[in-house]
């Protein structure tokens, strides 16, 4: 077990409540998957819970956010409704979507959520351009742009990071590094030795980087970045190392197929970041085993009312096919 | 009350226009504040609104494409200019993934995405392979997108406004070949709806649907073959998509004859979806098989030896209606009237771009 950071003034209890929403969620969905009620592609944050939970706390509503195609923990931790994202995967009317987007398209504009999409990079510059229109109407929001390692890969990664060093916009990359693209891992992907949060500093941002299995460090890493860039110090790059536990795309795991170990899943899955801060509130006293139960309960109680939800909402009419292409015309 | 402007200058009125209505509207791109101001469609507007709304951006067309659409989303109106079309090219996942989709794969429950586009496109003298590509079929095969291809100076001023007000990203299509035309243009927020064609001459014998330049060329064909006794109703189509479907079908029914020009090349083209939508729904009442005049399947060559036959002309549209209609003309008084080379818009195109 990883000592609490020195210093932490992470809110424990909070942080583990709201990784364990993400756990149940996820591991729900996995359970549930092979139903072949939810009929669209998931990809699944199990593991990787510390970065969400911890960047969802220090974030405000007000706040923006964009995501990609791995976002069920993004969206959920920056306050989007699990009912109506689990009612987008199953399809369903009530979805946040309204059944046109699934799993990788969720979007709830009441809580900051302006959108996750498929294309490994594609929404980077879109939350950049968030930053550029909040320095433009010069509030002290910021826009958190959720991205993996893949897509610093990207041509428009550099392209968007080059344009917020350049007008210090109050922008937020939050880089999980999962190791993994798909099957393919760092090694053939970017050259050996390379650390992605110091090839960024010379982009001319200010970076930070930490475990990213550790929910306080994520929440103290980022409350750090978050009030530098509110105080007007321009763009911030974190770089969190994490490991998806599952497959890329889908219920199960997958690590028998050959592109990673069991043993190396099995070193990752020790540093379980739900377990690590669990014991660590339970050994300082913090929460009883009896508090444990009840926050168990009282999610389980919660994701089970959400698929309830997703289940028993209406399909759309078929015809909404062709609604929703163009903006209704309205006042300039 | 109207005034004659260029097209250059209805562009920039316009975008003035639209600045002084929104004040969270900006407008960027390369070279927008640069000395030479976009071939001068954007003059003043830099002193006038400010570094803040008017302002150069770095060499990232995916990127800048990309932050356009962020910034629309959250309330600011954007208009973003290339100089040439084809560089745009690199930022086709940002606007065929993120801008044109937006709307529809959240199910409509996203803030608009107010975004304006203007590509520069064109021809001849030089441009060549890679700085003159007419791709509007590419963008108009896109859901969720609207595209218009103005070829007045009033019509340049009247859509980009629309355009600008518009809750939708729209690819705003400008030929290099227009800029210096002068033409009336009203006074104020004149607009002009998306969607609507204009007719620009009517006939009974062929219909000549064409967009942009190409109807530069076509209204001198159509002056032509009317002294030639062959009733011409042209269509401009203003709008690429939406489409005015209603316009031009009425105009192929009502003539039963159909020439299609583009400013691009046939395969895929705007012009065989006119052919195609036409001969789908005005069957019966065809005279004669539609065709395309378009630009060779080919990339265009630089040469001023090798573009001498490569773009049509307005002789290469008289003769081409004529047959359609069962007639021979002889079109050589259309080459001789004219007094610049082939390769350039007018006298006054020196280069060097």
């Amino acid at each position: 077990m990883t000592p609490t950071p020195p210093g932490s003034r992470a809110p424990r209890r909070e942080l583990l409540h709201s990784m364990k929403r993400l756990r149940a969620l996820e591991e729900t969905i996995a359970a549930r998957y092979d139903q072949q009620k939810m009929r669209c592609p998931v990809h699944l944050s199990t593991g990787q819970e510390a970065v969400s939970a911890g960047v969802g706390l220090v974030l405000r509503p007000t706040d923006l956010a964009v995501s990609g195609h791995r976002a069920h923990a993004h969206y959920i931790a920056k306050g989007g409704s699990m009912g109506r994202m689990l009612a987008e995967i199953h399809g369903k009317r009530t979805g946040c979507s309204r059944g046109k987007g699934g799993s990788m398209h969720l979007i709830d504009e009441s809580v900051g959520f302006k959108g996750s999409t498929a294309i490994v990079g594609g929404t980077i510059p879109v939350g950049t351009g968030l930053g550029l229109s909040i320095a433009l109407r010069k509030t002290d929001q910021i826009a958190c742009v959720f991205l993996g390692d893949a897509a610093v890969e990207e041509g428009v990664f550099y392209e968007a990071v080059n344009f917020a060093a350049l007008r210090r916009l109050p922008v937020l990359y939050v880089c999980e590094n999962n190791l993994y693209s798909v099957y393919s891992p760092l090694m053939v992907r970017q050259p050996a030795g390379r650390r992605i949060h110091e090839m960024v500093a010379g982009l001319g941002v200010r970076t930070a980087h930490g475990d990213g299995n550790d929910a306080e460090a994520v929440h103290d890493i980022c409350a750090a970045a978050v009030a530098a860039i509110r105080a007007g110090e321009g763009p911030v790059f974190l770089e969190f190392a994490t490991y998806r536990w599952r497959e890329h795309c889908g219920p199960n795991f997958d690590n028998h197929i050959g592109y990673r170990t069991e043993e190396e899943f099995l070193a990752w899955r020790e540093k379980d970041p739900v377990g690590m801060l669990e014991g660590r509130l339970l050994a300082t006293g913090s929460l009883s085993q009896a508090d444990i139960r009840a926050m168990d309960a009282e999610i389980a109680a919660e994701v089970a009312e959400a698929f309830a939800f997703a289940e028993a909402s209406p399909f759309p009419d078929p015809d909404e096919a062709y609604q929703d292409l163009y903006r209704a015309e309205r006042e300039a | 009350m109207s005034r004659s402007l260029t097209y250059a200058q209805a562009i920039t009125e316009a975008t003035a226009i639209a600045m002084e209505q929104d004040p969270r509207m900006i407008a960027f791109g390369l070279g927008v504040d640069d000395p030479k101001r976009i071939f001068g469609t954007t003059s003043g507007l830099a002193e006038r609104f400010g570094p803040e709304r008017v302002f150069d951006m770095p060499t990232s067309e995916a990127a800048m494409t990309g932050i356009a659409i962020g910034a629309a989303l959250d309330g600011t109106r954007c208009l973003m200019t290339h100089q040439r079309l084809d560089f745009f090219l690199l930022a086709m996942d940002q606007l065929v993934n993120n801008a044109a989709k937006w709307q529809y794969m959240f199910g409509g429950q996203s803030s608009p995405v107010r975004l304006v586009i203007r590509l520069i496109l064109g021809r001849g003298w030089g441009q060549g392979p890679t700085h003159s590509q007419n791709l509007q079929s590419w963008f108009a095969h896109i859901p969720g997108l609207k595209v218009v291809m103005p070829f007045s100076p009033a019509d340049a001023k009247g859509l980009l406004l629309s355009s600008l007000f518009d809750d939708n990203p729209v690819l705003f299509l400008e030929h290099r070949w227009l800029h210096n035309v002068a033409g009336e243009v009203p006074e104020g927020d004149h607009r002009v709806p998306l969607g609507q064609a204009a007719v620009l001459t009517e006939g009974t014998d062929i219909t000549i649907v064409s967009m942009s330049y190409m109807t530069v060329e076509a209204v001198h064909a159509a002056r032509f073959l009317r002294a030639a006794g062959i009733g011409v109703e042209l269509v401009d189509l203003r709008s690429i998509r939406p489409l005015d479907w209603t316009t031009v079908l009425r105009s192929v029914g009502k003539t039963g004859r159909l020439l299609a020009l583009d400013t691009s090349n046939a395969m895929c083209s705007v012009a065989s979806e006119v052919v195609a939508t036409a001969a789908s729904n005005c069957f019966t009442r065809l005279k004669a098989a539609p065709q395309r005049l378009t630009l060779p399947d080919f990339p265009a060559p630089t040469s001023p030896a090798l573009t001498e036959r490569f773009y049509p002309r307005a002789e290469d549209i008289a003769a081409t209606a004529a047959a359609i209609v069962g007639r021979e003309v002889d079109t050589t008084a259309i080459a001789a009237s004219r007094t610049s080379p082939h390769d350039v818009p007018g006298d006054w195109f020196k280069g060097p771009f």
